[in-house]
């Protein structure tokens, strides 16, 4: 073992009430960032999963219309203008651009929608719904319907809809029932429901009619048109960008939930923020404790300091000793800490659980996660080091032998 | 024989930066090879002084240290620390022990520190010392369960360990009764005969002092006598 690994060792040992102190101090402090990140993660993770359950990731439709100017470009006009209502548009070539979607990296799947709103009606009981005529089967790779009916089956033959728990309530119907569903300017047409889904919001739950694709766009007034396409990324967070390169690709609108949501993003992020303003402020009470005990550790031992320097031990091998000290300090204490956190967060994701038996907070522990705070507990250590280390190697030893 | 292994010219030293205090005038000292040379004087005269700046511990305020040929008023803190490592031992009046280590331990400690690692010839070479000292037994002591006499032992040991050219022993005798004292005097003597060791030794024993080949009275920050003692009494054994 190197001299100075050596020492640094003894010392640590020699000083047993004093590590036991700083090793408790720092493993409490890696503990408190594992415990906060995995807490953070796993809360986050569940947030945006829980979001994704009921959209696309990113989702494409025709541009808006925008209002011209019949007058030549270089005449100025003052004008009122008035953007047009929003009509119904069916994305045009729709089985095109699904195909340069598809072909663009980082998409998964694409499924095409035809969307609008309309009204279910059961006897007297009546409500505003959102029909989204899809196709089954590729429309359950954007947004997995099937794992989530809890009553009935899942599929949709011509004449069935898949409708929401809320709505089935609302309309006092259930599988088996029929329901007459239809939109301002039809009569409607009564459909069977196969399947009641949860997708774990209220107001999908309550809005949602699932339908056939071929339906939808005779209730719509869409024949063989679709108003959107719906995109299934692979990593969700790339989202805002693929859409972007996707609005360019086709020169339609696209839109990926990171815009859709951006208050729930902010809202993540400076729950992120917050957490590693605390995190830091941890590390820096872990960095204070571990340096001021190495500080006393070098007034202590200034004689063996002394000592070593009058025996010829070079500057740069005292300053190493003390380095070596606070790294192992913050090495030790991160094992242990780490095994805290790590207990600690399983600990606490029992505490709250969902019906079904999985933790309402899921705490995502991650080898990554330990490994950088155990990085991050070394780093610190060594810095904390540093102050006491130049201490020690300024000692002059001709005063420190001279006073005994 | 007569190789300086110690030249001192007109070295002086002032300590304080506004009130400035002188406590050596202008020293000049030869010591040579395998010499056994006392340092002796009034409390406050400047020993100590005198000692730490041969010893490369503190540098002189004007005049020249040549140690083992090498003018050392040169040298940066590195290589200072590097002469020191190669051609010193220290010996104090506090042994100064490392608690933390087994005697062993730390008579291989100057070793160690020099190289940087720790390889087996050292521990050999410390048990042989130990050996020699009559500290075998409690080689694997920790040194704070020794006594004062003991540690003082391991401390000869530690401080010949890298076989310096040259010794020097500040007061190693001031914190031990009579019959200890003339024992670790007699194990300095013994050093130098067998090996050619040169000691220069800080001492408040006339006694101690008189068995020494030569002796350098310093009075006031000056050289008041350097007389070589005659005849050098045979080392007696102790005990
Ligand atoms: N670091 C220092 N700063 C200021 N003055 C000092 C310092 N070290 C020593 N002195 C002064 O230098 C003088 C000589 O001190 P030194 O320790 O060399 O004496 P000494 O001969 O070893 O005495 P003793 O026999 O008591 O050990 C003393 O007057 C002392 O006060
Ligand atoms: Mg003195």
């Amino acid at each position: 073992m190197p001299f100075e690994w050596m020492v640094a060792v003894r010392f640590l040992r020699e000083g047993r009430f004093q590590t036991v102190l700083i090793l408790a101090g720092v493993a409490v402090g890696v503990a408190v960032l594992v415990f906060l990140s995995a807490l953070i993660t796993g809360l986050q993770a569940t947030l945006v999963k829980q979001t994704l359950g009921s959209q696309p990731h990113v989702i494409v439709r025709r541009p808006d219309e925008v209002p011209v100017t019949l007058a030549p470009a270089d005449v100025a006009v003052a004008a009122r203008v008035q953007r047009p209502p929003q009509r119904l548009i069916a994305l045009e070539n729709w089985p095109g651009v699904r195909g340069t979607l598809e072909a663009m990296e980082g998409v998964e799947a694409v499924a095409p929608v035809a969307s609008g709103s309309g009204f279910a009606l059961n006897g007297g009981a009546n409500r505003g719904v959102v029909l989204r005529g899809i196709d089954l089967e590729s429309s359950n790779r954007i947004i997995d319907v099937c794992p989530r009916v809890v009553l009935g089956g899942c599929r949709l033959g011509g004449g069935e809809v898949l409708i929401g728990t809320e709505l089935a309530r609302q309309l006092g119907v259930t599988v088996g029932d029929t329901l007459r569903v239809g939109t301002a300017t039809t009569q409607g047409q009564r459909f069977a429901i196969v399947g009641v889904f949860d997708l774990g919001s209220n107001e999908v739950n309550a809005r949602w009619v699932l339908l056939p694709l071929k339906s939808a766009q005779t209730l719509l007034g869409l024949p063989g048109g679709v108003t959107a396409l719906e995109t299934r990324v692979t990593d969700v967070f790339q989202a805002e960008r693929i859409a972007r390169d996707a609005a360019l690709a086709t020169g339609q609108k696209a839109e990926s939930w990171m815009e859709l949501n951006r208050q729930l993003l902010v809202a993540l992020r400076s729950q992120s923020s917050s957490s590693y303003m605390i995190q830091l402020f941890v590390l820096v009470a872990v960095a204070l404790g571990i340096a001021s005990v190495l500080v006393v550790s070098v007034v202590q031992k200034s004689r063996e300091i002394g000592i070593l320097k009058a025996m010829g031990t070079p500057t740069g091998r005292i300053t190493r000793i003390f380095l070596i000290q606070g790294v192992l300090v913050g090495a030790v204490g991160a094992v242990f800490g780490g095994a805290l956190g790590t207990g600690l967060a399983m600990f606490f994701a029992t505490l709250a659980l969902n019906p079904d038996g999985s933790p309402r907070f899921p705490v995502a522990v991650t080898p990554t996660l330990l490994l950088s705070a155990g990085t991050v507990a070394l780093a610190t250590g060594l810095l904390a080091a540093v102050a006491p280390a130049r201490r020690a190697a300024r000692l002059d030893p001709a005063t420190v032998i001279r006073n005994g | 024989m007569a190789e300086p292994v110690l030249e001192l010219e007109g070295v002086t030293k002032s300590y304080g930066e506004t009130v400035i205090t002188p406590v050596l005038h202008g020293i000049h000292l030869r010591v040579d090879t395998g010499e056994f040379a006392a340092l002796i004087g009034p409390s406050g005269s400047g020993k100590s002084t005198l000692l730490n700046l041969i010893g490369l511990l503190d540098r002189p305020t004007g005049g020249r240290i040549v140690l083992a040929g090498e003018d050392t008023s040169q040298l940066d803190d590195t290589r200072r620390s590097v002469a020191r490592g190669r051609t010193l031992g220290f010996v104090f009046q506090f042994h100064h022990l490392l608690p933390a280590f087994t005697a062993v331990e730390n008579v291989m400690m100057p070793l160690m520190a020099q190289r940087g690692r720790q390889e087996p010839w050292m521990r050999e070479r410390a048990l042989g010392l130990l050996e020699e000292v009559g500290m075998a037994s409690r080689a694997h002591h920790l040194t704070n369960a020794l006594s004062g006499g003991q540690q003082q032992r391991v401390a000869i040991a530690r401080a010949l360990a890298p076989r310096p050219r040259l010794v020097l022993a500040d007061e190693p005798t001031g914190n031990l009764d009579t019959r200890t004292a003339d024992e670790v005097f007699a194990l300095l003597r013994r050093f130098n005969v067998e090996h050619g060791t040169t000691f220069l030794i800080v001492t408040h024993d006339a006694r101690l002092a008189g068995r020494c080949d030569r002796i350098i009275s310093v009075v006031d920050g000056r050289i008041a006598s350097d007389l070589p003692h005659v005849p050098s009494p045979p080392a007696p054994t102790p005990g």
